[in-house]
């Protein structure tokens, strides 16, 4: 290993800190409307996300409503139940979480944390977020077409997406289309700037093993989501060809309504391989940002530096170069030969090893720390807790063996809702019960927060593990009604009725943290600079909430890594990264 | 490599702290912008890489029909590498800042691309004659696809080019600046040169 001795680096004197060209707003429009700047950028996909978040959940209880009590709400006739879980999946994984996490959470904390000005391309990130305004809007549109929004379920799958006898057919499957194919594109501008950001506009000193794992995660989701949104655009250009100009990418020679269609030849079974090869991976640019930021909060709130942190970063690239290695996991009841369900089953299961690596670095980063039970460590306990539990279900439905009856049933309804739904959407809940501090100056409502996170946490078990229960009993999903079905007992009526009170109730407590944040924005706590005595350097701005440019006269300079917590000698049990190594304060035991 | 030697890097040991606070914090010595060209030379790479997956299962099915190509094909894709050739010119002369030369290159380079894709369309046309619907098979509606998608990319190029050119023709411009943009736009261009030659040979051979 090259290393230059300790002596030489002394020697060495600090050049100066490369300054950015920072674009400066002119107008009230210009700076909170089209703004370039990426804090306000952030926010603004944020609150885009959590609205179109918002329909998502109510469409959820529309179809817990049908599913608990069938035949007691008329106005859910079959195709509008087919309508609600198709949108209530695709708002959620791509509209709600993708945007949210690498949206918002990147935008805000990518250049705050690396020490930057601002993204290194602003007016590509400003377009970026109106592009996926108009995605989400286009999305929201196909309500108001003929035959409404599509049914086809959120894999859109072919043939059936597209033929008459689908809701939507008419208009809502083009339309959900475009969107996808827009919102890819807008995603694209935004992830350049993330990645490049990432790359070229560190400040002095941010090695990339000093970056906060926050930033680790975020950056590799956005390289997978980069290199695996195009199959979904691929996938979708192909589908809107067969669509509209009537060729035969997915169709094949088919009959509706008995009469033999135009289409020949084509593979629906294509569109699979390109569905899932985007959709794993998808499920990954969910679930990094998610493990890197639960790493920060872990180790905020324990005051203790991350376990392991060289093997974090590590599983994090290895779990995102491994994602892309199984997506026909997805697809063992879609016939495929038995040697590739073998290594797709094998690939699925390799990757619980970083994963099992990280699980235990998060625990072990607990053992012996000084825990504060703070709302966000709540809710970086409970994803640990909830991602372990999903992911355990995962290697069951990973093996073809048990896959194969457990298919199509409510058992994977349970394991996809419980490891890519409820624990990345904890991580959001603590990392905004987290950041929210530092974008607003205030803090969220403590016994709000507290009310949130047990009813959330609490709730989701009661909606999720009686699921499992009914999968395993056999209990199909997607179906609008079941009605007399000779292996189902009756008693399953009643647990899906209990099901769908609880989610009400874990629904309500949403509404309860959205009047948080609305309410804390001017009433909260004043919260002052960093008070969670953080090292990374989103806290050591000169103002709080950071302002344009995010740090004052000049950029920090970076001396350590980002975990120095209850270091031996020092004085507070935190080291901020930009502290000089001479200025940091001792308690006087250690000269 | 070299981010393997990053990654092994153990930022808590205090011997690797203080060599640590000597990076300068960008990961290349390149400007921002080409390290973000260069990863949306990537993700255009996956684009292309799944459509041409995408292209040889479907044509492995039973009801593959390759369509013939035209001959103008040939004749734009000579246009297209005159095209490339031209934003080299300028490439190389501004370097040498010789500004005059470089305005001569990029227009060139602009009209040849806008030649390359009036051609495209011309080629669209006679198959359309000749009844070569997309609908027809899947063999047309990929060759629709394809040079539908690669002349999108080199749309939006000409809209970076049209920039560029702005930036020339004003007065008191700053030749840095105009270099690393001709650089990009001739980055850019040979990139989708390569994706059009690497498609062309795709469909010539099957």
């Amino acid at each position: 290993m090259a290393y230059v001795t300790h002596d030489d680096a002394q020697s060495v004197p600090l050049a100066e800190v490369g300054e950015m060209e920072l674009y400066h707003a002119k107008s009230w429009v210009t700076k909170y409307v089209f703004s370039q700047d990426a804090k306000v950028i952030a926010i603004q996909y944020s609150v885009t996300a959590i609205a179109i978040g918002m329909l998502g959940l109510v469409l959820s209880w529309l179809i817990r409503l049908q599913l608990g009590f069938p035949e007691v709400f008329d106005f859910i006739t079959p195709a509008d139940y087919y309508q609600f879980i198709t949108m209530h999946g695709m708002i959620m994984v791509i509209y709600l979480l993708t945007a949210l996490f690498l949206g918002g959470f990147g935008n805000y904390l990518i250049p705050l944390m690396v020490g930057a000005r601002d993204m290194v391309f602003p007016y590509v990130n400003m377009l970026s977020y109106w592009i996926y305004l108009v995605a989400v809007l286009v999305l929201v549109a196909s309500w108001f077409v003929p035959g409404g929004p599509t049914g086809a379920g959120w894999t859109l799958y072919p043939p059936q997406a597209i033929l008459s006898g689908t809701p939507g057919a008419e208009g809502g499957i083009l339309l959900m289309l475009i969107s996808l194919a827009l919102f890819i594109i807008g995603f694209t501008m935004g992830g350049l700037n993330y990645v490049v950001t990432v790359l070229q506009a560190r400040t002095r000193g941010m090695t990339l093993m000093r970056m906060p794992l926050t930033i680790w995660g975020i950056f590799v989701a956005t390289c997978l989501a980069l290199l695996a949104f195009p199959a979904l655009f691929v996938g979708a250009v192909m589908m809107t060809f067969d669509s509209l100009l009537g060729s035969s990418f997915f169709m094949p020679a088919i009959v509706e309504f008995g009469e033999l269609l135009d289409y020949e030849g084509g593979s629906p079974v294509f569109f699979q391989h390109m569905f899932w090869f985007f959709g794993h991976p998808e499920v990954y640019i969910v679930a990094l940002p998610a493990f890197g930021m639960v790493s920060d909060l872990l180790s905020v709130h324990a005051r203790k530096n991350i376990f392991g942190y060289r093997m974090m970063v590590w599983a994090i690239v290895v779990i995102g170069g491994l994602s892309f290695i199984v997506w026909a996991h997805h697809m063992y009841v879609s016939g495929m030969n038995p040697y590739f369900g073998f290594f797709f089953a094998t690939t699925t299961l390799i990757i619980a090893v970083p994963t099992a690596i990280k699980v235990y670095n998060w625990t072990l980063t607990l053992w012996q720390g000084n825990i504060h039970l703070t709302i966000p460590m709540l809710f970086a306990l409970a994803f640990i807790v909830t991602f372990v539990n999903g992911g355990i279900t995962g290697l069951f439905l990973g093996n073809v063996t048990a896959d194969v009856p457990l298919s199509d049933t409510m058992f994977v309804v349970a394991h996809f809702h419980m490891v890519m739904g409820v624990a990345p959407l904890l991580v959001v809940f603590g990392a905004i019960y987290h950041w929210y501090p530092l974008m607003t100056g205030r803090m969220l409502d403590e016994t709000m927060g507290q009310f949130h996170f047990w009813v959330t946490f609490l709730g989701a078990y009661a909606v999720f593990l009686p699921i499992h229960y009914l999968g395993l009993l056999g209990v199909p999903r997607r179906y609008f009604e079941l009605t007399d079905i000779s292996f189902i007992p009756d008693s399953v009526q009643t647990l899906s009725a209990f099901v769908t009170v609880v989610a009400l109730i874990v629904g309500f407590a949403q509404l309860v943290f959205i009047y948080n944040l609305i309410v804390s924005r001017t009433k909260g706590e004043p919260a002052g600079r960093n008070p969670w005595r953080a090292t990374t350097l989103e806290w050591q701005t000169a103002e709080v909430p950071p302002g344009h440019g995010n740090f004052g006269e000049t950029l920090p300079v970076v001396y350590r890594w980002a975990y120095a917590f209850s270091v031996p000698g020092a004085r507070d049990d935190f080291i901020p990264q930009n502290l000089p190594p001479d200025q940091v304060p001792t308690d006087g035991s250690v000269s | 490599m070299f981010f393997f030697r990053q990654i092994v890097q153990k930022p808590w040991v205090t011997v690797e702290e203080s060599i640590s606070d000597l990076h300068g914090g960008a990961e290349f010595s390149l400007p921002a912008a080409k390290v973000g060209l260069w990863v949306f030379c990537a993700v255009i790479t996956s684009l292309f890489l799944l459509f041409i997956a995408s292209y040889s299962m479907r044509m492995s099915l039973a009801d593959w029909r390759p369509l013939p190509e035209p001959g103008l094909l040939w004749l734009n894709t000579a246009i297209l590498i005159l095209s490339s050739v031209a934003l080299q010119w300028a490439r190389v002369n501004a370097r040498r800042e010789r500004i005059d030369q470089v305005k001569i290159g990029l227009f060139w380079g602009g009209g040849f691309a806008i030649a390359f894709l009036a051609g495209q369309l011309l080629v669209w046309q006679q198959l359309v004659a000749l009844g070569f619907f997309s609908a027809a098979n899947p063999a047309n509606a990929f060759f629709y696809l394809f040079t539908g998608v690669h002349g999108l990319h080199l749309f939006g190029g000409l809209v970076a080019l049209g920039r560029t050119t702005a930036k020339v023709r004003r007065d008191g411009f700053d030749m840095a600046r105009v270099r690393l943009s001709v650089e990009l736009c001739t980055a850019y261009w040979h990139f989708l040169l390569a994706v059009w030659l690497v498609l062309f040979g795709l469909l010539l051979l099957t």
